[in-house]
């Protein structure tokens, strides 16, 4: 049995996918976004080592509540230990139960044969990807993340391919993401997929700050001030009128 | 036509309920009218509703500036026919009565006790008349005085410690819910003649229980006839039938009002009453005779009157219950044992009451709440709680088991039939305090006083989970003995003193007593036991050898994570207890029940105990019920809940309250920015470009 290492669990998650959710928050995750909320996630190799039957042990046990919901897997970024999440979603699928990834899509990598093997597998016992696309624009986000955007809308067009349907979730920051022609870029890269069914806009927010305090770490967006509600609700409809417009350029 | 058909029932189907006696249950299985639509036929307030709220308002401003109390009654003693009719507006209002002859004048009720009703009083700036004082001094006994007049200095001890608390000794027990819906289905008329018909036909071998019964019987006579004359004061004749759905929330609001105009008690809950109205307004609405408009304004009346009962309290009563709570709980909802669900429009005009009026604590409306209720209600439900987080919610389906669909609860947990069960409330034992006293052979970690029998206290440096055990089972079968015999004077002294003559009169003769006990410091107990058990606990003792300090070494598995090593010590505690509740003579053959049910009063009981093993200072609150410790639940609110739904229901039947917080957003998406289902066809229009939206920066150019 593979053991994951776990960073903790949230057994009433209500916003990490459709109905009540069993979060699983796996450890380890090789982006660095500036605005990352949950650095204490990021080292590898720590946390509770735990095997899928512990993982899921409370679950099962209130199954009764995730009726309408299911188990989301995140992190950190749950696809570094490919793995362990087959051996969970496996299981889970077998049993009926509607499982979710919420991924940065980082470590899709379309040229390593293994990786592709693992991924089709996985594909398999996945009903929904929750993929946060961080910055639209590759050089912003390499900024943003000290990663390339390219692996990440390469795994969107996976995933389309795959008829896996996804949930496209964005944080709007001022003076990084919180721009008309940013926001319409990925409105109108959503435009090519055929899988997207939700858009979630997330106003940025500095809650994660006293965790990079208590960890001694340096908070990178100290003089970024967090989106209103308003803001928030503006990019959705920006975001969701250049998909509007690249969908029917696309249908004629 | 049947014989004993009233014509103020015309249009409601007979049946056992009309033929064979009181049974307001059979009516409304027969004559409800099932609601499974959504909430789109609800009205708004009235304009009469709109300015007596107005009016209540204005008189909460001015009862908050005086300090809590804007007026006392100071000579008049309080009873069913006491007072004067007392008005907002005469002429608005269309549901009518207060507990004095004005509205937020607070009554002298002295027969609990006349030293508490003259400390609430003194506490708010009044005196009570020097003649009251003397007659409830020198001629008439009260139940306060009774009660330590009997009681042993054991039971002195152990209350002033405060490992029994919050005894109704020095209040009234309340927790009793006459079935205020007889009054309106059958009329008080007939009310008094099944009662007589109940004293004609009781025993008549005098023993003390037959005497006792007899007295009752006749006291429950009188105060029907001083209902009937309350809605005389209000120029009502309440000794038929009510004939339309006005008078029908009138009369059963006559009954409730002698309730509380008797009766100061800890919780004056009403009942189940909304689907029985509905049934009235129902009839009303296909007669013609009324509008939805008019039915909400009843509603909304009833409500208003009902969120305007006061009760004077004493400091130390406030202490332990704030808040100035009255627990008029009204039980919503439910499914019949036939499988219909018992949600009528008129539980839905109840709840809309919070939208009318806006939100308050009171009345305590609480839903059954079952997985078969109609889907549209549990939205709006939802809807309403999200709004006015001011509903309650009980579990219909574990509670239907043992009482039918006729139950209502009593204060926020306490379930039993309408008019066939009561309880004696019992406030509950100090489980945590108890784990010290074993440890520390019954001596008071706080006073050093030898409170408990001097069993042997634990010895050596770390504490050793079978010792502890040992000892915490010999504690607990004291507590438990010392416990139900103070509650057996108690509940003799408040029948003999302080007898809710109006509320039993609205009960049957044979009435099954629960005897409820109560714990708190569950979870301390459980975290505690699991510390012994699972960590190492260093016993810190001071110069006397009393070990008044606990130093924990390692982790140890705490109760709300859904971990069943310390789930399973709180099981085991609660099932011990009860066992040990059930060993013991219970005044009135009470059946013994028990709660782990503490709302507010955990504050109080945090401060008289001592530090605990689990690693809790002294002084620190308890957790409020069967909650867990505070912050110590850390895999979400569903493990939390997890752990306590594993407490049998069965061992604690008067109930297990969890209190649970939670923001909005953490309820799900934000329904503005989260687009679901994405359907091209919506999207648009609302905000073509950023131009109206000055915040967002229309080109990168502006880095």
């Amino acid at each position: 049995m593979t053991k994951g290492h776990i960073h903790s669990i949230e057994t009433c998650g209500t916003v990490d996918g459709p109905g009540l959710r069993y979060v699983i928050f796996l450890q380890g995750c090789p982006m660095r976004c500036q605005y990352c909320h949950n650095p204490d996630t990021w080292e590898p190799g720590i946390g509770d080592e735990m095997t899928v039957d512990e993982v899921l042990k409370s679950f099962y046990s209130n199954l009764a509540f995730y009726k309408h919901g299911g188990v989301t897997v995140t992190g950190g970024e749950p696809m570094m230990q490919m793995d362990f999440l087959i051996e969970l979603f496996t299981k889970l699928h077998e049993d009926g139960v509607h499982t979710c990834i919420d991924t940065s899509g980082i470590m899709f990598q379309p040229k390593s044969e293994e990786f592709m093997k693992k991924m089709e597998t996985l594909a398999a016992v996945t009903d929904l990807v929750m993929l946060d696309i961080k910055h639209i624009d590759n050089e912003k986000h390499k900024i943003l993340t000290s990663h390339s955007n390219e692996r990440i809308l390469a795994f969107a067009r996976y995933l389309d391919e795959k008829n896996i349907p996804i949930w496209i979730r964005h944080v709007v920051v001022p003076g990084i993401t919180l721009y008309q022609e940013y926001l319409e870029k990925l409105g109108e890269f959503m435009g090519t997929l055929n899988n997207v069914q939700a858009l979630d806009v997330l106003p940025y927010h500095t809650m994660g700050k006293v965790k990079y305090e208590n960890m001694n770490m340096d908070y990178p967006l100290k003089d970024t001030r967090e989106a209103t509600k308003q803001e928030a609700v503006a990019a959705k409809q920006i975001i969701l009128n250049a998909y509007k417009k690249a969908k029917s350029f696309k249908e004629r | 036509m049947e014989k004993n058909w009233h014509s103020n029932w015309d249009g409601f189907k007979p049946g056992r309920w009309s033929r064979t006696g009181v049974n307001v249950r059979d009516f409304i299985q027969e004559n409800y009218t099932p609601y499974e639509g959504d909430d789109s036929f609800l009205a708004g307030p009235t304009e009469a509703t709109t300015k007596l709220w107005a009016q209540v308002m204005e008189l909460s401003k001015q009862e908050r500036e005086a300090g809590g109390v804007l007026d006392m009654d100071t000579k008049i003693v309080s009873g069913i026919t006491s007072h004067g009719p007392g008005y907002l507006d005469k002429d608005l209002e269309t549901i009518v009565g207060f507990q004095t002859d004005k509205p937020f004048k607070r009554s002298l009720q002295p027969f609990g006790g006349i030293r508490m009703a003259q400390n609430a009083c003194k506490e708010n700036g009044y005196e009570v008349d020097p003649e009251v004082v003397e007659i409830f001094t020198k001629y008439r006994k009260t139940h306060n005085q009774g009660v330590f007049d009997a009681y042993t200095p054991e039971m002195r001890a152990a209350r002033k410690s405060g490992i029994i608390t919050g005894l109704p000794d020095a209040y009234g027990r309340g927790r009793i819910i006459g079935d205020y819906r007889r009054v309106a289905l059958y009329g008080v008329d007939k009310l008094i003649e099944d009662k007589k018909e109940q004293l004609a036909t009781s025993l008549k071998r005098m023993t003390g229980e037959n005497i006792r019964l007899r007295e009752e019987l006749s006291e429950q006579i009188r105060a029907l006839g001083e209902l009937a004359e309350l809605g005389q004061i209000y120029g009502y004749d309440i000794s038929q039938p009510a004939a339309n759905a006005k008078e029908a929330i009138q009369w059963v609001y006559f009954g409730y009002l002698a309730a509380v105009k008797e009766q100061n008690g800890a919780a004056m809950s009403l009942g189940r009453t909304s689907t029985f109205i509905d049934i009235y307004i129902q009839r009303d609405l296909e007669r013609g005779l009324i509008t939805e408009e008019q039915a909400q304004e009843y509603i909304d009346h009833f409500i208003m009157k009902l969120r305007l009962v006061k009760f004077a309290r004493t400091p130390e009563y406030n202490a332990l219950f704030s808040g100035d709570p009255t627990w008029v709980t009204e039980s919503i909802g439910g499914v019949g044992i036939d499988g219909r669900p018992l949600v009528t429009k008129t539980s839905f005009r109840y709840l809309h009451t919070l939208d009318n009026l806006g939100t308050a604590p009171e009345p305590n409306l609480t839903v059954l709440w079952s997985t078969r209720l109609p889907k549209a209600f549990k939205e709006f439900c939802a809807k309403m709680s999200i709004k006015s987080s001011s509903i309650q919610y009980e579990n219909d389906d574990l509670m239907r088991e043992t009482h039918g669909d006729d139950y209502a609860i009593a204060c926020c947990v306490s379930s039993m039939r309408v008019g066939k069960e009561m309880q004696f409330f019992g406030a509950r034992a100090n489980l945590a305090k108890c784990l010290l006293y074993a440890i520390n052979g019954g001596v008071d970690e706080k006073s050093k006083v030898q409170v408990g029998p001097k069993y042997r206290a634990v010895e050596g440096e770390y504490l050793d989970f079978d010792d502890v055990m040992d000892k915490f089972d010999a504690m607990m079968e004291w507590l438990a003995e010392l416990y139900v015999n103070t509650l057996n004077i108690i509940h003799y002294m408040h029948d003999k003193y302080c007898y809710e003559k109006i509320q039993m009169a609205l009960h049957d003769r044979e009435v099954k007593r629960y005897f409820a006990t109560g714990i708190a410091g569950l979870s301390v107990v459980a975290d505690s036991l699991s510390a012994i058990k699972y960590a190492k606990v260093k016993a810190v003792r001071d110069e006397d050898g009393l070990v008044v300090d606990y130093a924990v070494e390692g982790e140890f598995p705490k109760y709300g994570n859904d971990d069943d090593r310390v789930d399973d010590l709180a099981v085991m505690v609660v099932r011990s207890f009860m066992d040990k509740i059930r060993k013991h003579h219970t005044y009135r053959h009470g059946v013994p029940t028990m709660s782990i049910l503490t709302i507010t009063s955990n504050v109080v009981y945090g401060k008289k105990t001592g530090n605990t093993p689990d690693g809790r200072k002294l002084g620190e609150p308890l957790a409020p019920g069967a909650n867990p410790m505070h912050r110590r639940d850390t895999h979400g609110a569903l493990a939390s809940l997890a752990s306590v739904a594993k407490i049998p229901f069965r061992h604690a039947q008067d109930g297990i309250s969890n209190t649970f917080s939670i923001i909005p957003g953490a309820l799900g998406k934000e329904d503005q920015i989260f687009a679901g289902d994405l359907d091209l066809d919506r999207i648009g229009g609302e905000c073509a470009t950023c131009a109206d939206i000055p915040n967002i920066m229309d080109s990168i150019d502006a880095e």
